[in-house]
């Protein structure tokens, strides 16, 4: 029976030995290599790179020399402490209307799923610059106007974005929508009968039922809009990498630095919003 | 004997009877009752649906119709969203931009075979994680969810080098041999796609087949393989249109030597003043916003193509597939 085992495992380790192997190779090397690098001062010669170990020089020059990465880093935490909620209960919403018994749903599925499919970085920056991201002919109206003329101060800004990118911020839901879709068909029905004859109106069911047990999606959904929001390739601090990359004086040194930033920043915010939730989550429950 | 008083109260009281059963009637109709859906809930559902549906078609509606718009239409204040005859002139010139038919099979080539290669792994790596017990599978499980949230940019640099000494950059091979290992574009998900499959299918069948002597390999070809249909076209799916909207890494790891359309389109406008030089001030030859639009939509034509065909596995694998099981 041992024997068996073992040999089970050893079976399990050679299905997953691709994995392995890859892991090794494209992920944890350059991982580690590409922190290595950002400790020193990357030069390109004909003989090979070579590498001069600077210390925390290349993360000083980020703070404190380099002001565009920093500013860039405010605008993009920002722009996403305000997306992601509208992203997911925006997705939310939908899903709860598309989860209704409703006539051509299919058709409402297909039209809110298609931005997965065409949303990619050239096609968003076109429709971005022939203004078709806004809603229609929202500058005609007074209260754009009188924003516009003082965009200063907290609330102003944040408006000021929505509208200028609600169908930005709209088309990044198509994944999270279906999410959601799929737990809520999953739901039990007897509950809901249940609730129902015990008096539940629907406004209840769905705060003290629904949503404690889309928990969960939540997380799931969380995780998902903030990689893929942060990995977005117009995302302004990405194009940063990029271009330190190629420059002369930084180059993949100092390159190397911002991306390790960068996904500190990312991770902290996932630890801080997953956190939250399952904090928020747990209260609901008990 | 009755009053007449009495009969008055009777009066009112049936009358008053009437009026509620009247309300309650409308009230029905309206907000409807315990089971059953309102009027106003209806109108408000679907008056939500066709508004967001709206907002989320309106690019697409506003692409469609310039690429269709001549110079005189989109100069003319007055035609907005019908335009005064059909015209192609843009997608021809779109066409030639883009150099559509050959860069469309660039593309192809580009992002069918890497998805091809990262659906077969992330099958096989699924099914080892989802069947078999070994030491650290644990810790490989959590690994797997954590290559999801490093940004590309984190191991971008090294791979770049590491590729560059394999003499790969600019070919298919930058992209294929990290998916051929599981580390392509979100192989995560796919492999989470997979073990989850894997595990609401009763083991019942490859357990009869293992008393029939079938080895691990042959079981999972024959047995677990073609039950995996639905995973393995959404995940076919899924990857294939990720691979064709990436144009951040494409563009790194090709450079020059190959192109696809999403890159073709980033870098329209420098093409066409390549082609079309605006010399002598000749209003024809500029770049206007109805041959931007044209080559926008061709470049996503054929995404729309296949989304349309293969909506149904889209939506629906999703549920089917499973990930959202625990």
């Amino acid at each position: 029976m041992k024997k068996l085992r073992n040999k089970n495992s050893i079976t399990g380790l050679l299905f997953v030995s691709p994995w392995i192997i890859g892991f090794l190779i494209f992920t944890a090397f350059p991982l580690l290599y590409s922190l290595y690098l950002s400790f020193h001062e990357v030069k390109i010669t004909t003989s090979g790179i070579k590498t001069k170990f600077i210390k925390f020089g290349n993360y000083e020059y980020a703070f404190v020399v380099d002001g565009s990465f920093l500013e860039k880093v405010t605008t993009y935490l920002e722009e996403m402490v305000i997306s992601v909620p509208i992203i997911i209960v925006f997705s939310l919403i939908i899903a709860l209307l598309l989860n209704q018994k409703i006539k051509f749903r299919g058709m409402f599925r297909t039209i809110f799923f298609l931005p997965v499919i065409i949303a990619s970085g050239p096609v968003i920056k076109e429709l971005i610059d022939q203004g078709i991201t806004t809603i229609p002919s929202i500058e005609q109206y007074a209260i754009y106007q009188a924003l516009n003329d003082n965009p200063e101060g907290f609330f102003n800004g944040i408006l000021l974005y929505l509208i200028k990118n609600l169908i930005v911020i709209l088309w990044y839901s198509g994944v999270q929508i279906l999410i959601f879709l799929a737990a809520l068909q999953k739901m039990d029905k007897q509950i809901f009968e249940a609730a129902k004859i015990d008096g539940a109106s629907n406004w209840e069911f769905f705060w003290k039922i629904t949503l404690p047990s889309l928990v969960p999606m939540i997380i799931v959904n969380l995780i998902y809009t903030i990689v893929m929001y942060s990995i977005f390739s117009l995302n302004p601090i990405i194009d940063h990498i990029q271009k330190n990359m190629f420059k002369v004086n930084t180059g993949f040194g100092y390159a190397s630095a911002l991306s390790w930033i960068y996904f500190i920043i990312i991770a902290l915010a996932l630890a801080i919003s997953v956190g939250v939730m399952t904090l928020k989550g747990k209260k609901n429950y008990t | 004997m009755q009053t007449k008083t009495q009969l008055d109260k009777n009066y009112v009281k049936t009358k008053t009877q009437q009026l509620d059963k009247y309300y309650f009637k409308t009230k029905r109709m309206f907000l409807g009752m315990q089971g059953t859906d309102g009027l106003l809930y209806k109108v408000l559902i679907y008056g939500l649906l066709v508004g967001i549906g709206f907002v989320y078609l309106y690019p697409l509606l506003y692409m469609g119709v310039y690429s269709f718009k001549s110079l005189d239409d989109l100069l003319n204040p007055l035609v907005n969203w019908i335009p005064t005859q059909f015209y192609t002139g843009n997608y021809e010139q779109a066409n030639q931009v883009l150099n559509f038919f050959s860069t469309l099979m660039e593309t192809l080539y580009v992002t069918v075979l890497p998805a091809l290669a990262q659906t077969a792994v992330a099958a096989v790596i699924g099914y080892g994680l989802a069947r078999f017990e070994f030491k650290g599978k644990k810790i490989i499980f959590v690994l797997v969810l954590a290559t999801f949230i490093i940004p590309p940019q984190v191991t971008l640099i090294p791979r770049y080098i590491f590729f560059n000494e394999l003499n790969i950059l600019g070919s298919l091979k930058a992209f294929m041999f990290p998916a051929m290992f599981g580390q392509g574009l979100n192989s995560a998900i796919f492999i989470l796609i997979f073990y989850q499959f894997f595990r609401a299918v009763p083991k019942a069948l490859e357990e009869a087949a293992q008393l029939d002597g079938a080895g691990h390999f042959r079981i999972f070809l024959t047995i677990a393989l073609p039950m995996a249909t639905p995973a393995i076209i959404i995940s076919f799916l899924f990857s294939f249109v990720w691979y064709w909207n990436e144009t951040y890494l494409a563009a790194i790891y090709f450079g020059d030597a190959l192109t696809t359309l999403p890159l073709q389109l980033q870098k329209f406008v420098a093409t066409y003043q390549k082609m079309f030089p605006a010399e002598m001030g000749l209003g024809e030859n500029q770049l206007n916003e109805g041959i931007k639009m044209a080559g926008t939509v061709l470049s996503i034509l054929p995404l729309l193509i296949v989304y349309f065909i293969t909506q149904r596995w889209f939506v629906e694998g999703v549920d089917r597939s499973g990930i959202t099981g625990e």
